[in-house]
């Protein structure tokens, strides 16, 4: 029988700096390929696209800022996902999940916004979101756990749920009346509105973002809730076995999972964008899978993970906006370089023998 | 370990390599005094954008001044950082071209004062009380005035061919929102018209976006299907006049010619030529003066502008009579809202009080009719015609 070109090996004894220096060769690699295609496809020097890239995520303070926003922001909603994630629960919900708090925050900013102090309101806000994220990611949680549904499907279209109920809001709150937006609410008052905090806008989300990530590590490396979700993630079966009451920890890990991802609606609206539309969550509800994956789960490593995702979306717009390239094509690089930090842990987990040096190595 | 060595060292090459090829190319713009940073909802691919970018390029070279364009920046906080991120870039004014930005340019022109703001569509400016804030738009109506005269002719050429009976005439329309600005775009339309095909009737779909390739088609398709014999939209995406060019129905555009997607069925486009304005808000900064409050673009201005008649699809004549009306139009001689052209529930308007400032609770605050017609355009430069007249059926109005 002929022996196969190669073989795909299991690593087990990969050491750091290994497991390092393949990650660097994947991003130069990356960098090559996005360079060659960017010489092709536009005739542009591949190295002021990249460094139109820097300059739009490190250019000015303003933008080192949004960049840091804009972290805390996707890093928030891959602390949502990441403890079910944990429990092998694929929440894929979580952009209807921060909408559904987005939406529970501005309902709150409209109604009550003029009503009492600012104060009162950011808090009733930051409650409604919590409860309402919680709520949405209950629903498939409970339908797991009595009737074993998909919980995949079912995350994903409590998505499209959340989108078209704030489609219908917007349209019946619009102002000015049929305009389909609804534009900034309370501008003068700024009631409910995050305040300020060292004259910086979005330092209070920064901050935020920053303590809850390293409760949620505490959380699920140190605590008994952490243990139980990471013994139904391995195996269900071994977590009944030791009396672990799997329908327990599926719809807590979900309701937690869902009032994180209703505090990052809350950021949105109260923080940030001051509004509410179907595009609030910006499909960053999905990127925040991959935030979570790229770091294994580990919520630390998931600062390096979302920062590098809003880094080469920050960078994509200003290479946008530079060379005057439509977005897609800003787009195919980030594709280009997410492709190969994914496509390298491959690389890490596995090795590649081939026939002659496998015959080399049976000889010796 | 050799292996692995020498992957690395072939991609530091291959990358050093391409940095020399690359750095002679890198070139350094001259500094103006006054740069202008533009925003965009979409990317070119949408006709109401690049309608705007067209101008942008054509003012700014015109001008001699230097540009940015940022797109897509969707109606968000993102349009103040937009717009924050290009004065940071050295613009001394900046220009957003759809509704939605306006609050957000707000926001960002009280924070920066010395900055001009420049909003397209907008109606806050003249009641905002900021000297950096301005609205622009043009009386379009006119310019939909005179398309639907093509429309009209287009009809009344086809009931002498025979194909339909003068009671069959009945148009469609694709308008995004049952906004005023739709609302006075749609009814205009249809008046132009009826002034030559009276027993015109037009039905209007509403996709419930500005901007949805998919959701005008099917409405375009609806409309198709209930028996429309020419459709018209005011909506930003392809998707009306690919359906008419499909189904082989006349098609009246808008912000552009759709000529050669559509060559069998476009008729004629309205659209705003933004560059007078562009080039009047650069020239008046340039110059130290202000920027009106509210500025209206029209048919002198060279803001309402027709696009060249497709004649292979249009009626004989039509160029003709539409420099006829353009005449007239100009003149004074003829008015688009004229009251006694059209009914609402049966009756002719003798007064119409119109909701030109906007406030939370949308109160009618001006006195639109006055001398026979609605005065449009007049007291701000966004539409505020927002009547439902008799003739025209909205099928889905819950948007």
């Amino acid at each position: 029988m002929k022996e196969p070109l190669f073989h795909i090996i299991k690593r087990t004894d990969v050491v750091w700096w290994k497991a390092w220096l393949i990650r660097a060769i994947a991003i130069l690699a990356a960098f090559l390929v996005a360079a060659i295609l960017t010489v092709i496809m536009t005739g542009l020097n591949p190295f002021s696209v990249f460094g139109a890239m820097f300059s739009g995520a490190f250019g000015t303070e303003r933008r080192i800022l949004k960049l840091f926003q804009g972290t805390a922001i996707l890093l928030c909603i891959g602390l949502a996902v990441t403890p079910a994630f944990r429990m092998r629960f694929w929440n894929i919900g979580a952009e209807g999940q921060v909408l559904a708090g987005g939406m529970a925050a501005a309902t709150v900013l409209i109604f009550a916004g003029d009503r009492m102090p600012s104060a009162f309101v950011i808090i009733l806000c930051l409650a409604a979101a919590v409860t309402a994220g919680a709520i949405w990611a209950v629903i498939p949680a409970l339908f797991k756990a009595k009737w074993n549904t998909n919980e995949t499907l079912f995350t994903l279209m409590m998505n499209y749920i959340a989108i078209q109920i704030i489609k219908y809001f917007v349209l019946l709150w619009s102002v000015p009346k049929g305009s389909g937006q609804i534009g900034i609410i309370n501008g003068t008052s700024q009631s409910g509105w995050l305040p300020k905090l060292f004259g910086q806008d979005y330092i209070f989300n920064i901050v935020i973002v920053a303590i809850l990530t390293v409760l949620v590590f505490v959380y699920l490396r140190y605590t008994k809730h952490g243990y139980e979700i990471s013994v139904v993630g391995e195996s269900e079966k071994t977590a009944r076995y030791i009396g672990i009451n799997v329908k327990k920890v599926i719809i807590r890990t979900m309701i937690l999972s869902g009032a994180i991802a209703g505090l990052a609606g809350f950021l949105l609206v109260n923080g940030t964008d001051h509004t509410i539309s179907a595009d609030t969550a910006g499909g960053n509800g999905f990127t925040a899978i991959m935030v979570s994956w790229l770091a294994k789960f580990n919520p630390l490593v998931m600062f390096l993970s979302s920062f590098l995702i809003v880094f080469l979306q920050k960078g994509a717009g200003q290479i946008t906006t530079d060379f005057g390239l439509n977005k897609s094509f800003s787009d195919i690089l980030t594709g280009i370089i997410i492709f190969f930090i994914i496509g390298c842990e491959f690389f890490i987990n596995y090795r590649i023998v081939f026939r002659s040096s496998r015959k080399e190595a049976e000889k010796s | 370990m050799k292996k692995l060595l020498a992957v690395v060292l072939s991609l530091v090459l291959a990358l050093s390599a391409l940095t020399v090829a690359g750095c002679n190319q890198a070139g350094t713009a001259d500094k103006g005094k006054v740069k202008v940073g533009f925003i965009y909802l979409h990317d070119e691919n949408s006709t109401y954008d690049k309608n705007f970018m067209n101008g942008a390029k054509a003012a700014c070279e015109a001008q001699g001044v230097e540009y940015i364009q940022k797109y897509p920046i969707p109606e968000g906080a993102e349009c103040k950082e937009a717009a924050i991120d290009l004065i940071d870039s050295g613009c001394t004014i900046i220009f957003a071209d759809s509704f939605g930005h306006e609050d957000f340019l707000l926001e960002a022109a009280k924070e920066y004062p010395n900055v001009q703001f420049c909003h397209a569509t907008g109606t806050q400016a003249h009641t905002a009380g900021l000297k950096n804030l301005h609205n622009a738009f043009a009386a379009i109506y006119e310019g939909r005035y005179m398309a639907g005269v093509a429309a009209g002719m287009k009809l009344n050429e086809m009931i002498e061919a025979g194909k339909f009976t003068a009671d069959e005439a009945k148009m469609g329309y694709v308008g995004a929102f049952t906004y005023a600005e739709v609302i006075s775009g749609y009814t205009s339309f249809y008046l132009g018209a009826k002034s030559v095909c009276p027993s015109v009737t037009m039905e209007v779909q509403f996709p419930g976006s500005w901007y949805d390739e998919a959701k005008e088609k099917e409405a375009a398709q609806t409309l198709l299907a209930n028996g429309c014999k020419l459709i018209s939209q005011h909506a930003d995406s392809m998707g009306a006049p690919t359906a008419c060019e499909t189904a082989g129905v006349p098609n009246v555009s808008y912000n552009g010619s759709t000529l050669a997607a559509c060559p069998k069925t476009f008729i004629v486009s309205s659209r705003i030529d933004w560059q007078p304005y562009m080039e009047y808000m650069i020239k008046q900064v340039k110059e130290g003066k202000a920027i009106d409050t509210d500025w209206t673009g029209t048919l002198a201005t060279g803001s309402v502008v027709l696009t060249d008649v497709n004649t292979a699809v249009a009626a004989a004549g039509t160029v003709e009579k539409l420099a006829e009306i353009k005449a007239q139009l100009q003149a004074g001689t003829l008015h688009v809202f004229d009251t006694s052209t059209f009914t609402k529930d049966g009756a002719n308007l003798t007064s119409y009080m119109a909701d030109v400032d906007t406030d939370t609770n949308y109160t009618p605050d001006t006195e639109a009719i006055k001398d026979g017609y609605f005065h449009e355009s007049e007291y701000r430069s966004a539409p505020y015609f927002d009547i439902q007249i008799d003739g025209i059926t909205l099928l889905n109005a819950e948007y």
